[in-house]
């Protein structure tokens, strides 16, 4: 499977650990990633609030260059805001024909030119997930991460609706209540939380622009995941995890607390349950240091007291819990797919 | 009166059902909905009375185009007629089409009895389909038939 | 393009202006003259146009005519056939001319209403009139079939709009059978603890009904059973129902309760204690369950799945329980049907944000109901999901699952009043802080509104807003621990977080899972939310689509318990009207074979849905059942010998009125001359 590869600016330096780690990854699931020639900066979120039509551009010029080789038709973008910022502006230059003219405009002055439609953007998450799927990564799990409390954390750009350019592939995930990344978790062997924050906005960068908002927010997650006693917090952005994890001990300094909530990536987990070396995942690399929460792995951790569920013999039963798959599918009903 | 800016305006039969499509018809006129005047309608029991002669003595005597409209599939007061109705639709659609009939001018619409927004939209979109079409003028365009197409239809 | 000499007809023509309807956009009397004139030919030999042809004088002028003309058909352009034909044949039949021999040709709902240019719409008009002159040439004098109707009815379901409509029938002397599905009559006025707005007792009202039902002589109970296949037409439906077997022998049953007593499994009571508490394999649904009698749930019980046990047997000191009892299949005559079936409740584990399934202390609505009802699994205490605690503060949320589009748009009518009975019954029983959240307050019966004004000053706080989400995740130390209920409150315009204790959820009501399966069995139509149609939405909500077959209770939509039961004695007071008529005149819309030209292709026989096709081996031919056939003409267009002919809708006439629509052409290129 040969794809397109989009590490975006995150992945060369804060996140570098999120690149080793898919790079790490890709090869015993037989990912090709080609990372596209002379790609540039997406904007992120800042220059999209400023200039529009410049910041369609600049990302329209990656998808050019992806394009230029006719056999990949599609691109992987690991971080959430480039995966958004390159959806978008293919969506919007399919659906607005003035923004398609303008942009490839620009793109002519640099000799390219881009069709929207062409490349179909999609997140590592999504490659992994639906490409790869469950089964073959269950095959290959060697240390099951059994013992180890896992948050799930998503994020709020991955599972934007209305992402698509046809009905026929909305959002990969549910906007609100997204459960790939956990069930994923669950093939890895690992106890995944029932983390109800797990689409809730880190902040973004807000922790550059008003960092006691940011705290706020930080704490929150943070709290909420301590509260369901989660060992880590695993996420799928670069600009989450920079957050929760560089910004924790300042959060923890302005709130007073002392929470020490290790951050990884997803792929981390992967690479790890397939029994890679944690260092080859780039692990070691984070300020929360994740390596004294790892040491559970492999040995039997008898779960916390407050975590069990006795079955009290006075309590009412409660009703039986709908199948995440039911949910999506009653979702996909409702939307006509 | 400038015949030639005139524009052409399509003469349209259509077939409904009882209880679904012309109920959405009359819905549309309650509601004082607004539509293309081009549709001349013909209420049928069931859309699976519809006979394909039906359509070809419209086009015979004029029309330009023909609607055929029933209750949704799995709807059919009669319970399934309606498929059956379909099944000849695209059978008929195909011989018009050998006849020299372009698909354009026939049209299958599905109404409920609630739907009377949609059969007023749906007709005035049928409307403009077959003026772009232009006329039919079966006795110069098509080889005329020269015996009434009722002695096909032995009773 | 005639081929048969037709004897030329005396045909009159009306057109009607209905006050401006028409006459405001069409030119009534230049197409009541233009008629005259042109369709002399096809034998009009009057027209005349009229302010309200549906007057007492208008139906006179035609009578009128008919005698002094000697009329042999009348063509009327007016409104829709839906609303006026039967007026009109009734004026032809007064006057001596057969009904059928009328038609009713729309220019209102079809031309004056939905179009805007004049001209066109007069040119329209003369189309349609011509087309209706032109067929009715080809109508031919029928009389409506007359079937017996069976004095035995059928009612489906067993919730209080069947019971009423079952016990109304019976006590006008008539037989009824009343299928229901669960062990027991009652359906789910049965689980609630008290009525709103006068807090009765549900069951105490309720259980003298199903009390009454189980008693009568002229109801036949027929519990635990499901209706198979419906035959038959109005006045002759064949039902076969298949009772299920209880295992229970029910002449040697004395519901002494022996066997569920020494039951040792215990299973999760789904259906009637909604989850909250327990059943034994052998149960009675409710003490007071009408019959009596048990069932094992065979799925369950130790015997059927292991082969050990049979504690039930051992002690029944009748010898009443039979593990070989097997379904029996009835086959009952009917004449009636009449479907109440209900409903059931939105599944709230959809809305994810809401947190039910996840957090313990999020309730629905029926598990409130239990838990309130002092014959519950708490007795009566309302209390947390541990069972001990009681809650201080609780959250009553509405709409959910209702009036939003991702789920049902509609409102489900009785969750407003239901939400705030909760609140009066949490209030008294724990006297916790009580918050409604609400979107609007729909409190239109009587007594209604007064009970909200009641909650007013019982304290009650009133949010409105739609609960975003209900999660545990608590910010501070103050909502450590509770359930956080996060809504905008709108009146104000802040964000609220309120902490509670406890959260009911008034979920909305939908019909049944298997409602579409059910509408077909007995030929009706379900709407796309799946509330079964009624034949006008204003003015007949208990008769169907289909002759025979009524509708009462919330299986037509949303509704409470009163006008359950005003539906479900008016679907009685039809059927009783009907069964007293002993004869119905049914619509002489029917197919018939021309034996002649039959070629015994028998094409016709498996297109008929009805199954009102016959083929005579002997002959070689088929033939059509006229009472079997409902007139739907699908074998009429199908036959390639062309032998079938549809009454009222036959090839002559509906080529006739094809001619005639194209007789007035928009298009100048192509006007058609005569012939």
């Amino acid at each position: 499977m040969k794809y397109n590869y989009f590490p975006g600016c995150s992945l060369e330096k804060n996140a570098a650990a999120y690149d080793v780690s898919t790079k790490a990854i890709a090869d015993p699931f037989g990912l090709e990633l080609v990372e596209i020639e002379d790609w540039n900066c997406c904007g992120a979120t800042e220059y999209i609030s400023l200039n529009l039509l410049a910041s369609y551009a600049l990302v329209a010029r990656n998808l050019a260059q992806a394009s230029k080789n006719k056999d990949l038709t599609q691109t992987i973008a690991p971080c959430s805001a480039c995966y958004l910022n390159l959806r978008k502006t293919d969506k919007y230059m399919y659906e607005s024909s003035d923004l398609n003219q303008k942009v490839n405009t620009a793109l002519a002055a640099g000799g390219l030119s881009y069709k929207p439609g062409t490349q179909k953007v999609r997140h590592l998450l999504d490659v992994v997930v639906n490409d790869i799927g469950f089964e073959k990564i269950a095959e290959k799990v060697t240390k099951p991460l059994t013992g180890l409390r896992i948050a799930p954390y998503y994020g709020c750009m991955i599972v934007r609706p209305e992402l698509s350019i046809s009905k026929d592939s909305l959002s990969f995930d549910d906007p609100e209540h997204p459960t790939t990344l956990d069930e994923l978790l669950k093939v890895l062997g690992a106890e995944v939380v029932d983390y109800p924050l797990k689409a809730n906005c880190c902040g973004g960068h807000m922790t550059q622009i008003n960092d006691v908002t940011a705290f706020e927010l930080l704490h929150r997650l943070i709290k909420g995941a301590a509260d369901y006693q989660a060992d880590l917090i695993v996420t799928l952005c670069p600009m989450c995890q920079f957050n929760l994890d560089a910004f924790q001990g300042p959060m923890n300094r302005h709130f007073g607390t002392k929470f020490s909530m290790p951050v990884l990536y997803f792929t981390q987990m992967i690479g790890l349950a397939l029994g890679m070396d944690a260092k080859k995942l780039g692990i070691g690399d984070e300020l929360i240091d994740a390596r004294p929460v790892l040491a559970k792995i492999g040995v039997q951790v008898p779960i916390p007291e407050s975590a069990k569920k006795r079955p009290d013999k006075e309590a009412l039963p409660m009703p039986s819990p709908l199948k995440n798959s039911e949910n999506i599918s009653k979702i996909k009903e409702e939307i006509g797919q | 009166m400038n015949e030639e800016t005139k524009p052409f305006e399509p003469t349209i039969i259509g077939f409904t059902c009882n209880w679904c499509s012309y109920r959405a018809a009359d819905m549309a006129g309650t509601a004082r909905m607004k539509y293309s005047p081009n549709v001349r309608l013909i209420r049928l029991m069931c859309s699976g009375r519809f006979d394909p002669t039906f359509a070809f003595q419209a086009f015979a005597n004029g029309a330009d185009g023909v609607l055929v409209s029933g209750c949704h599939p799995g709807d059919c007061h009669y319970i399934n007629q309606n498929y059956k109705m379909l099944r000849r639709f695209h059978l008929m659609k195909r011989v018009l089409k050998q006849m020299g009939i372009e698909p354009g001018r026939i049209k299958l619409l599905w109404a409920s009895a609630a739907e009377g927004a949609i059969f007023a939209d749906e007709i005035n979109k049928f409307v403009e389909q077959v003026r772009e079409l232009g006329p039919l003028n079966w006795k110069e365009n098509i080889i005329a038939i020269e015996q009434p197409m009722l002695e096909e239809v032995a009773v | 393009m005639k081929t048969e000499k037709i004897p030329q007809q005396r045909i009159g023509v009306y057109v009607c202006h209905c006050g401006s309807n028409i006459a405001g956009m069409v030119d009534v009397d230049d197409v009541s003259q233009w008629a005259g004139k042109e369709l002399a030919q096809d034998g009009v030999v009057i027209s005349r146009d009229y302010k309200f042809m549906c007057s007492s004088l208008g139906q006179e002028l035609i009578e009128k005519d008919i005698k002094e003309h000697e009329l042999t058909r009348v063509v009327v352009g007016a409104c829709s056939p839906h609303l006026h034909e039967a007026t009109f044949r009734t004026a032809c039949a007064r006057a001596d001319l057969n009904p059928y021999l009328c038609e009713l040709v729309s220019i209102r709902e079809q031309v004056s209403w939905v179009h805007t240019d004049k001209q066109a719409a007069t040119e329209k008009s003369k189309a349609i009139i011509a087309g209706g002159v032109r067929r009715v040439v080809h109508h031919e004098p029928l009389e409506p079939l007359h079937v017996p109707i069976h004095p035995a009815s059928l009612v489906v379901g067993g919730g209080i709009a069947g019971i009423q409509a079952a016990l109304e029938i019976a006590n006008a002397g008539y037989p009824v059978y009343l299928v229901e599905r669960e062990p027991t009559i009652g359906g789910h006025m049965a689980q609630f603890d008290k009525t709103f707005p006068t807090l009765d007792c549900s069951a105490c009202i309720l259980t003298p009904r199903m009390v009454e039902a189980g008693n009568h002589p002229n109801i036949t109970l027929l519990t635990y059973s499901e209706v198979e296949k419906v035959d038959g037409y109005v006045g002759n439906f064949v039902v076969s129902i298949r009772k299920r077997a209880r295992s229970v022998k029910e002449d040697l049953c004395t519901g002494c309760g022996v066997c569920w007593e020494k039951c040792p499994k215990k299973v999760i009571d789904d259906v009637f204690e909604a989850g909250l508490g327990y059943r034994k394999a052998v149960y009675t649904p409710f003490p007071q369950a009408v019959p009596k009698y048990p069932v094992i749930d065979r799925e369950n019980c130790t015997y059927y799945q292991k082969g050990t046990c049979k504690a039930c047997e051992k002690f029944c000191p009748t010898g009443a329980i039979d593990f070989a009892q097997e379904d029996q299949m009835i086959t009952v005559e009917v004449g009636n049907i009449i479907l109440a079936t209900g409903w059931q409740l939105f599944d709230p584990r959809r809305i994810h944000n809401y947190g039910y399934g996840r957090l313990a202390n999020v309730f629905s609505s029926l598990e409130f109901e239990r838990l309130s009802n002092a014959a519950g699994p708490t007795s009566g205490n309302v209390v947390l999901r541990d069972g001990k605690t009681v809650p201080k503060s609780v959250a009553i949320v509405h709409c959910v699952g209702s009036r939003d589009k991702k789920y049902n748009s509609y409102c489900s009518s009785i969750c407003c009043m239901q939400s705030l009975k909760f609140a009066h019954l949490v209030e008294e029983k724990t006297g916790a802080t009580v918050y409604n959240c609400y979107i609007d307050i729909r409190t239109p019966g009587k007594g209604y509104d007064e009970f909200y004004q009641r909650l007013l000053e019982e304290g009650t706080h009133f949010i409105r807003g739609k609960v975003a989400e209900i999660t545990d995740a608590g910010r501070t130390t103050d909502e450590e621990g509770k359930i956080i209920v996060q809504v905008e409150d709108t009146l104000i315009g802040k964000q609220r977080r309120l902490p509670v204790d406890m959260v009911i959820l008034s979920a909305g009501l939908e019909p049944q899972p298997d409602a579409k399966e059910v509408a077909k069995k007995f030929g009706i139509s379900c709407s796309a939310d799946g509330w079964y149609i009624e034949r006008h939405p204003k003015l007949d909500p208990v008769a169907t689509m289909t002759e025979g077959i009524y509708l009462a209770g919330c299986v037509q939509g949303p509704k409470d318990i009163p006008a359950s039961v005003a539906q479900g004695a008016a679907a009685a007071a039809r059927v009783i009207g009907k069964i007293q008529q002993k004869e119905i005149a049914l619509e002489p819309v029917r197919a018939t074979i021309n034996e002649d030209q039959c070629s015994g292709c028998r094409i016709c026989n498996d297109l008929c849905p009805f199954n009102a096709i016959l083929f005579h081996e002997d002959r070689m031919v088929s033939e059509v059942n006229p009472a079997l056939c409902q007139g739907c003409g699908t074998c009429v267009a199908a036959c390639p010998a062309g032998a079938i002919s549809g009454t009222g809708f036959s090839n002559e006439q509906i080529l006739s009125q094809v001619e005639g629509l194209l007789m007035v052409n928009l298009s100048k290129e192509a006007a058609i001359s005569q012939g």
